[in-house]
């Protein structure tokens, strides 16, 4: 174990907004004092972004579960022959965004399997569509590892897929697909999906494209500390050059009904997660927003996080599929609820858009 | 002498003078007072909280974490106390209801010894029918078949309640329990400790001093126990300190509490939940942690284990807790009913597998317990 001083030289550093490097990061992972690492990620997220928390009232729409990737961490994904397999025709698409809308959403994440079938105008009609009959909701539509699919079944290039799908109305992307950005793990549990550099090279094309984004992150696949802090490092580098990166979301494998879940014995646990939650606050010095995972962590440990340098709570998530297959039971969680929580440890509340423009305050 | 990270934390980062007299107070080995436990109730400085609980778990108690490999058995549900915070308990003929019989308790505890179990944690209700001499027999039984177990069993509400059936003195009923085998006593049935309170909670059962007499004529009698506080239904902050000195000063006097376990109340199908007295979703992680750390300032230097009880704390709440002053996770279970009727989600499964996973993440060192907290094995890598 290192001896304290050494830690503290690192919290300092992190404290004077210094970029840590890999062996830094490695020792705050190391480290075993959680409150005064909280404690330090806590005095970053006041700096940064002060007390205000933060959510955003949305719905987590999954067009397909028709999936060629075939991940081990996924239990949401079928084959095209299974009898759950779903594609959802647009007027479907459409009637959950209203029911999402009378709700008071203002972002909708839009995202689904690699479903080779689908052309990319299913996408652009999509958000035509969208974008005509709800033109006041964020289309925050389409990961990485989608974008990177849609280019290579319909043969066009990724800024040309990016442009045509800017062109039909996309304003944001979620930052799913990461995982882990380090290939040792992603050729373990998802060899068929990206590799790390090219969903950097989505990322950059899209930033560079003017288009923002959220990242992510996804724990306990079986991977290194190590390879953790390379993929907290690995977005700090990406935003460096870009500045597209709007809010980092880390948390942890879900691992029931998955094929991953035989293999991990313990995914991720409450210490682990408030570890991350708050080495990402000091790792990521050029990202302001940090989002506690209430849908994966539960609204007890989500709250916990909010002292451990996460600054805003995510999303109401009206529907959400992809974690409830892995059996979370993840419900919708309605703005009083969330203000609730955030009132309870002291701290103002408000509504934000998709870009963290406040809409109310509370 | 505090660690240069709690340092750190306790001194750089702290505004709330209020706070830091009382932390200087606690980290001096003064004795906290009751005002004293209102601030801490009253600041939203969780780690503050939780930097002084862990430095203070540390001088007592070290980096060991404990756990035991043991068994729980509710024996029935059905009870005629009807506690408005409960969602176990059945009347006597309802569907769902239940009684094991003494050999379906014998089988139970044979299943877990044959599995290398020693220790059986035996709690039930207030049965209408069932005389003293049944509960009697339950101890004599499974220490007369299994010699070498371990029963911790009956809560002083029970006790109290076996008193009133049998027409004994409480006193009488503790030594008779003890003669047939009994080793000694979980904490539940304490509630709050407020008699105003638990005339709204808990009308029927054993008064707040009933509570804490039957816990002392226990400890005189040689029976250790452990203390609860179930806590984030009705009560108020000042209830909570209250409840803490309550024990604080019974301990002073016994010194027979091996534990203190804080249980964050469970509402769902409970009547409180139905009359619309509390919310849905219980007591939040900020309350539930800072009430934990809390139990470790006020108590430190008097009941020296605090216990994360993962049943009603979820895995991920327990372990973070062992940051907030705990250092006992309890154990295997097996089979828990009481927190699950209430829907609690983490049932009763846990294997010493995950307990030691657990504790070895947390950065700590685990160590196999009896129910009498003697270590019986440290798992050092």
């Amino acid at each position: 174990m290192l001896i304290e001083t050494e830690l503290t030289a690192i919290y300092e550093k992190a404290l004077a907004r210094e970029p840590l490097d890999i062996e830094e990061g490695l020792a705050l992972f190391k480290n075993n004092d959680l409150v005064s690492l909280g404690t330090v990620a806590d005095t970053l997220r006041k700096m940064v972004c002060g007390d205000l928390v933060t959510f955003v009232i949305d719905s987590n729409i999954n067009y397909t579960n028709v999936c060629v990737s075939g991940c081990k961490f996924c239990a949401f994904y079928r084959s095209k022959k299974s009898r759950e397999a779903y594609t959802l025709t647009l007027e479907e698409i459409m009637e959950k965004i209203k029911k999402a809308v009378d709700l008071g959403a203002t972002q909708i994440l839009l995202q689904g399997g690699l479903n080779p079938d689908l052309p990319i105008e299913y996408y652009e009609d999509i958000l035509k569509a969208t974008q005509e009959r709800f033109p006041h909701v964020q289309r925050h539509f389409f990961s990485p590892s989608e974008i990177h699919f849609i280019s290579k079944t319909s043969g066009i290039s990724l800024r040309e897929t990016l442009e045509r799908l800017i062109e039909a109305g996309l304003q944001s992307l979620p930052g799913g697909g990461a995982e882990i950005l380090d290939d040792e793990i992603r050729k373990k549990v998802s060899p068929n999906k990206i590799s790390w550099e090219e969903w950097k090279k989505v990322m950059v094309t899209a930033h560079s494209l003017g288009l923002p984004t959220t990242a992510t992150m996804v724990y306990g696949l079986g991977e290194s500390y190590k390879s953790r802090i390379k993929h907290l490092i690995r977005i700090r580098e990406i935003q460096d050059k870009t500045g597209g990166f709007t809010a980092f979301i880390p948390w942890s494998f879900q691992p029931q009904n998955t094929k991953l879940a035989r293999e991990t014995y313990m995914s991720s646990t409450g210490v682990d997660y408030l570890k991350i939650v708050a080495i990402s606050r000091l790792i990521l010095n050029n990202i302001r927003n940090i989002q506690a995972s209430w849908v994966t962590q539960g609204t007890k440990v989500a709250q916990i996080a909010l002292f451990y340098g996460a600054n805003d709570f995510g999303g109401t998530m009206i529907e959400e599929n992809v974690v409830r297959a892995a059996g979370v039971k993840s419900n919708y969680l309605p703005p009083e609820k969330i203000v609730r929580l955030i009132k309870d440890i002291g701290r103002p509340a408000a509504q934000r858009t998709t870009l963290y423009k406040i809409i109310k305050e509370y | 002498m505090v660690r240069r990270g709690t340092e750190l934390l306790l001194y750089k980062y702290i505004n709330d003078s209020d706070l830091k007299d009382v932390i200087d107070k606690s980290l001096a080995g003064e004795e906290l007072d009751r005002s004293d436990g209102i601030t801490l109730f009253n600041t939203n400085n969780l780690l503050a909280l939780g930097a002084l609980a862990d430095e203070l778990r540390k001088r007592t108690v070290g980096d060991i974490v404990t756990f035991a490999l043991n068994r729980h058995i509710n024996y029935t549900n059905v009870c005629i106390s009807k506690c408005s915070f409960c969602a176990y308990y059945r009347e006597k003929g309802q569907a769902g209801s239940y009684t094991m019989s003494i050999d379906e308790i014998l089988k139970k505890v044979e299943g877990s010894v044959k599995k290398g179990i020693k220790d059986f944690h035996i709690v039930g209700s207030h049965h209408p029918d069932l005389p003293f001499e049944f509960y009697e027999e339950m101890v004599k039984m499974i220490k007369k078949k299994f010699p070498e177990v371990h029963i911790q069993a009956f809560t002083a509400a029970e006790i109290n309640y076996f008193s009133e059936i049998s027409g004994l003195s409480t006193k009488e009923v503790l030594q008779r329990l003890k003669d047939a085998g009994l080793g000694s006593m979980p904490g539940g049935g304490a509630e709050i400790l407020n008699e105003e309170l638990r005339k709204k909670i808990c009308p029927n059962k054993v008064s707040a001093e009933g509570w804490i007499k039957i816990m002392k004529e226990a400890h005189l009698l040689g029976i250790k126990s452990n203390a609860t506080m179930l806590f984030g239904h009705l009560e108020s902050k000042e209830d909570r300190v209250d409840h803490l000195l309550w024990l604080r000063k019974a301990q002073k006097e016994t010194n027979g509490f091996q534990a203190f376990i804080p249980l964050p109340f469970h509402p769902k199908n409970t009547p409180l939940l139905k009359d619309g007295l509390v919310s849905e979703e219980g007591p939040s992680g900020f309350d539930i942690l800072r009430t934990i750390a809390i139990s470790r300032i006020m108590l430190n230097d008097y009941i020296t284990n605090i216990k994360a009880y993962w049943v009603m704390l979820g895995e991920k709440l327990a372990q973070i807790s062992l940051h907030y002053g705990a250092n006992d996770l309890e154990g295997t279970v097996v089979e828990e009913r009481i927190t699950k009727a209430a829907g609690g989600i983490a049932g009763g499964m846990m294997t010493e597998k995950k307990l030691l996973a657990l504790i070895r993440n947390a950065g700590r060192i685990p160590a196999l317990r009896t129910s009498v907290h003697e270590i019986l094995r440290v798992y050092r890598e």
